[in-house]
């Protein structure tokens, strides 16, 4: 019973982590259409922040994912504005093919600055709590906890404050946001960069706990978009929820079913899912 | 492109292997002439119907390794192999493109991302049948039939160009007939073509089935040229490499995709540090292809070329200019 727990908290730590980089997908899918391939990389240049914050520069953990936080927003932002802004009127195919020179630009620059090895992050959590048998690691619950606060913070931002309105506006009618005189310009620029945020604080969150190099994005990247398929393009719940079905899936299914071929079962379902339901589970419409 | 130009091409094709300087030229080209036949496939797909198709390097991949564990494993010999890679990845591209294709844009690409992901994990974890990380060894060469013998470099290098210039002519005939015009229309929406009566699924899957096919056949000729291939064959970046060729070259056109393919490669051979920044250099020029360029090298050239017919004849009258444009229009649809 006690191996069923752990797989639980497993399962929720993946989940957290996995919803925090799909809640950043989905708030740029839903706000400005673009599904950005890119996003693995704001991830993987998140941790490499963090690491080189730590470890060059030899700042407490709390201000290198700060400061992670903050220089990946500004990525976030340079990248709105010199790539998907000049193809806003661009045919579909154009934005996803930018993403993707974005995705090989910022991967080979780390790569140029920190090789292909694997690296090691500390973090001043390394202890492991016991619950009368059950046992925890500090990380593992700063990362749920964390991404709980997180998602609360977020949903307080978009839900009371005036900024908040004017992105909740822009993703629900884009029309409706231009007659009422939203600055179309600080939306955009505003989501890139609480999604450039929230996907380096993930990173920042995950890197102790497993490993810092430039392909680390990858995998994470791909389950973000089964995860925001799985959820409904766009939707914030959506995204929390379709984390945890993947965090879920994959840390019972690594455990009951094959360790080799968990990275398997994200991907399978999406495939499963899809072949059934083309529009995704809870999509209210395909955008 | 004129055909005039297009002999001078196959001419200086031709003539290659004896204006190198030594065999590892030849080796470079045919390999280049490889990598070109995969990314007509692409272009099939992505440039013609307009989807974009992140699972075609994984294709590549599995035409490289039905190959290779047909030849290594079952003990076939090249050519029965070789078209049964050929059947294989139709018959893998029949059964993706069916699901596949019925998503829209977005979804489509980022479900054939997550299939080119699972080709890749699939080729690194399934070592009973794939033998995983170490990959396939003592892959069958390409024996020839009576005189010539494909396991020179030379004989190899004109193995591949005969594939290649079908792969072109295919492509040109397809362009010009009624399906590739379909195709077409498809690319410029799926409710537009849908009101012209046009079938979409079929039509969309026959696209996929034939991009794949093309796929796996220059995947089967790699494996016979380099005669060991590992799980990297599937590494995503292969796609990623393709579709900047593809770019590069001009998206949609009929020599496009060998000029950025045999030019990228040429390049980055010769300048031997790029190969390690070659990353650094090809994202930023996907952007500015997509923002500044987005019709690649032919696509501008053949537009810088229809601006020039027009200012060459200002002072005629109207209707001649609109001819010209109509014809142009239709040489930049052939070319």
């Amino acid at each position: 019973m006690n191996l069923f727990f752990q797989q639980i908290i497993n399962g929720l730590t993946l989940g957290s982590i996995y919803g925090l980089v799909a809640l950043g997908l989905t708030l740029v899918y839903g706000i400005l259409h673009i599904p950005n391939f890119a996003h693995g990389a704001l991830y993987m240049v998140g941790a490499f922040m963090s690491y080189f914050f730590m470890v060059d520069v030899g700042v407490h953990y709390w201000v290198a994912m700060a400061g992670s936080a903050a220089v990946i927003a500004v990525l976030g932002i340079i990248c709105e504005r010199l790539v998907f802004h000049p193809l806003r009127h661009s045919p579909p195919i154009h934005d996803k093919i930018a993403a993707i020179g974005i995705l090989l630009f910022l991967e080979a620059l780390v790569q140029m600055f920190w090789g292909s090895d694997f690296r090691r992050m500390s973090s001043p959590f390394t202890g492991i709590m016991n619950f009368d048998g059950l046992i925890i690691p500090e990380q593992r619950l700063l990362i749920i906890v964390g991404a709980f606060v997180l998602v609360f913070v977020l949903q307080m931002f978009l839900r009371k404050t005036m900024t908040g309105a004017t992105i909740i506006a822009m993703a629900q009618s884009r029309e409706g946001a231009f007659l009422v005189g939203i600055d179309a310009n600080r939306v955009a620029m505003m989501t890139f960069a609480i999604s450039g945020a929230l996907a380096a604080i993930a990173a920042t969150l995950y890197a102790p706990i497993n490993l810092v190099y430039p392909a680390m994005g990858h995998l994470v990247i791909m389950k973000a978009f089964v995860i925001i398929i799985l959820g409904g393009m766009g939707s914030i719940p959506g995204a929390i929820v379709g984390g945890m079905i993947i965090g879920f899936a994959e840390a019972f299914g690594g455990f009951y079913i094959s360790t080799a071929y968990k990275d398997i079962i994200a991907f399978g379902l999406l495939v499963l899912i899809l072949s059934i339901r083309p529009q995704g589970l809870f999509a209210k419409g395909a955008h | 492109m004129k055909p005039g130009a297009k002999l001078t091409l196959l001419a200086f094709a031709i003539v290659f292997p004896f204006l190198a300087s030594n065999e590892y030229q030849v080796y470079v080209m045919a390999s280049a002439f490889v990598w070109a036949i995969a990314v007509y496939g692409l272009n099939i797909i992505t440039g013609f119907c307009g989807q974009l198709n992140l699972a075609h390097g994984g294709f590549f991949a599995i035409g490289a390794y039905a190959l290779g564990l047909l030849t290594a494993d079952a003990g076939w010999s090249f050519w029965p192999a070789f078209l049964a890679a050929l059947v294989v990845t139709a018959v893998l591209g029949f059964f993706v493109g069916i699901v596949s294709l019925r998503l829209k844009e977005h979804y489509f690409a980022i479900f054939t991302l997550c299939v080119g992901f699972i080709i890749y994990l699939l080729i690194d974890k399934w070592e009973e049948l794939t033998h995983g990380p170490i990959g396939v060894r003592d892959i069958a060469e390409p024996y020839g039939f009576g005189l010539v013998d494909f396991t020179e470099t030379t004989p190899f290098y004109y193995l591949v160009l005969a594939f290649l210039v079908f792969a072109i002519w295919f492509m040109g005939r397809l362009s010009r007939s009624l399906l590739g015009r379909t195709f077409i229309a498809i690319r410029n929406g799926d409710e537009l073509a849908q009101s012209l009566g046009i079938n979409l699924m079929r039509n969309k899957v026959l696209a996929f089935v034939l991009s794949t096919t093309y796929a796996g056949l220059a995947g089967a000729l790699y494996a016979g040229m380099v005669r060991f291939i590992g799980p990297e064959e599937a590494n995503i970046v292969h796609t990623f490499d393709m579709i900047t060729y593809l770019l590069v070259g001009g998206i949609g056109t009929i020599t496009g995709p060998l000029l950025g393919t045999v030019g990228i490669i040429w390049i980055t051979q010769s300048l031997q540090f790029l190969e390690e920044y070659r990353m650094i250099i090809f994202g930023p020029l996907l952007v500015i292809l997509v923002i500044f360029f987005p019709r690649g090298i032919t696509g501008s050239f053949l537009t810088w070329m229809h601006h020039k017919a027009q200012s060459l004849a200002p002072g005629k009258k109207r209707k001649e200019s609109k001819v010209v444009t109509a014809q142009t229009r239709e040489a930049e649809n052939n070319a």
